[in-house]
């Protein structure tokens, strides 16, 4: 039961601090809990097809097929941060002036709402598949195999939700006129962090060289294992043993899509003073 | 994305060119790894084949090697590693981690 509990706490908690920072980047859009919503039952519905067929997709590409699926998924992932980001640099300002005036939600953010379904769905799909693979395999063994890993699974559930929403009510708090930026930086970060697990993945499939491999360990600092590691992991993509070509990729993505918001940003109109 | 599909397609190339890769063999039953330690020579690439004779799936995880891979029931899954510098690497089955069987180490020398 144990072992479920930290498994399906793990997993699932990576992908409901992205769903909360989402939630939190696109305040006042209209209609975005439908969005939300379906990102996620898509996500689920994905997840369980994902694990069904994981043998086909381990077996092509000499075996590589796993690497290069998640790969896929993160690089798309990373488009669709960037992207949102890029949109809220020069639309930030409106969306903040708005839900200060309590005006109703903006009706212009219609890419936007692709975007949040997209990502929470791909989210919850790729932590969702392991999840899924790892709960057949203990439902699998022992007799009280189902009950205590429904119980421990459920456990590790509400343990990563309950992070995730003081996350998000710690958001709240900010005031409106920094909160985009805010979030804007966890943006930033969630994006540059799922670029190096890509990168991770493509020296995995020896695709990429490590280029220093680990380039440095501070597991004896903070192990990635711990809860504040995972979290950190999640939130800006720690790690304790990373390969040099992850730290590279994430520094490259991190620059490339802050020097795109500033530019977007000083080329916005300014906003009309009320 | 056309270049990355590009490069990915180049290095696959590359990879079935040169894959001149050693082959060492990792076995997976009753959520135990045999061997437990395993030896490996420093300084070549390796393609570690993961056997998991289980019909439940395993994960092959170690930090320090940067490593993660899922292996379904009745199957293998391939690792390539290195070149790897001497030392010890510390290796887990994921999904029972906390058990000493699903515990070992790769040994470079």
């Amino acid at each position: 039961m144990f072992s479920a509990a930290i498994i399906v706490f793990r997993e699932s908690l990576e992908a409901f601090l992205i769903i909360s920072i989402m939630v939190a980047a696109t305040r006042g859009i209209s209609h975005r809990g439908k969005w939300i919503a379906g990102g996620v039952l898509i996500g689920l519905l994905g997840s369980a097809l994902v694990a069904s067929g994981m043998e086909r997709i381990s077996s092509v590409a000499d075996g590589m097929g796993q690497e290069l699926f998640n790969v896929g998924i993160l690089v798309i992932a990373v488009a669709m941060l960037a992207w949102h980001n890029i949109w809220m640099a020069s639309h930030g300002r409106e969306l903040a002036m708005q839900i200060k005036s309590t005006a109703r939600a903006v009706n212009e953010g219609g890419k936007e709402r692709s975007v949040i379904l997209v990502v929470i769905a791909l989210a919850v799909l790729r932590e969702g598949s392991e999840t899924v693979l790892f709960l057949y395999g203990v439902a699998n063994s022992g007799d009280n195999g189902l009950r205590d890993t429904f119980l421990g699974g459920s456990l590790g559930l509400a343990c990563g939700g309950a992070i995730a929403g003081l996350l998000y009510l710690g958001l709240l708090r900010i005031p409106v006129s920094r909160f985009f930026a805010a979030t804007g930086v966890l943006v930033l970060l969630l994006a540059s962090s799922m670029a190096s697990q890509a990168a991770r993945l493509l020296v995995q499939a020896d695709l990429l060289p490590s280029l220093g491999a680990p380039l440095w360990d501070s597991s004896g600092m903070l192990d990635q294992k711990t809860v504040v590691g995972t979290i950190l992991h999640g939130l800006v993509g720690y790690e304790s043993q990373p390969a040099g070509m992850q730290v590279l990729t994430y520094v490259l993505v991190l620059l490339t899509i802050a020097t795109a918001m500033r530019w977007v940003s000083s080329r916005a109109k300014p906003p009309v003073p009320r | 994305m056309k270049k990355l599909i590009a490069i990915s397609v180049l290095s696959l190339a590359a990879l079935q060119a040169f894959a001149a890769a050693d082959e060492f063999t990792l076995t997976i039953k009753d959520h135990a790894f045999a061997p437990k330690e395993l030896k490996l020579p420093a300084g070549k690439k390796i393609k570690l084949l993961v056997v998991n004779q289980d019909v439940t799936p395993a994960e092959f995880e170690s930090k320090p090697l940067g490593r993660e891979k899922v292996i379904p029931g009745k199957s293998t899954g391939i690792v390539s590693l290195g070149p790897l510098k001497a030392g010890r690497y510390e290796f887990v089955e994921e999904y029972h981690e906390t058990e000493a069987a699903a515990q070992g180490t790769i040994v470079v020398e």
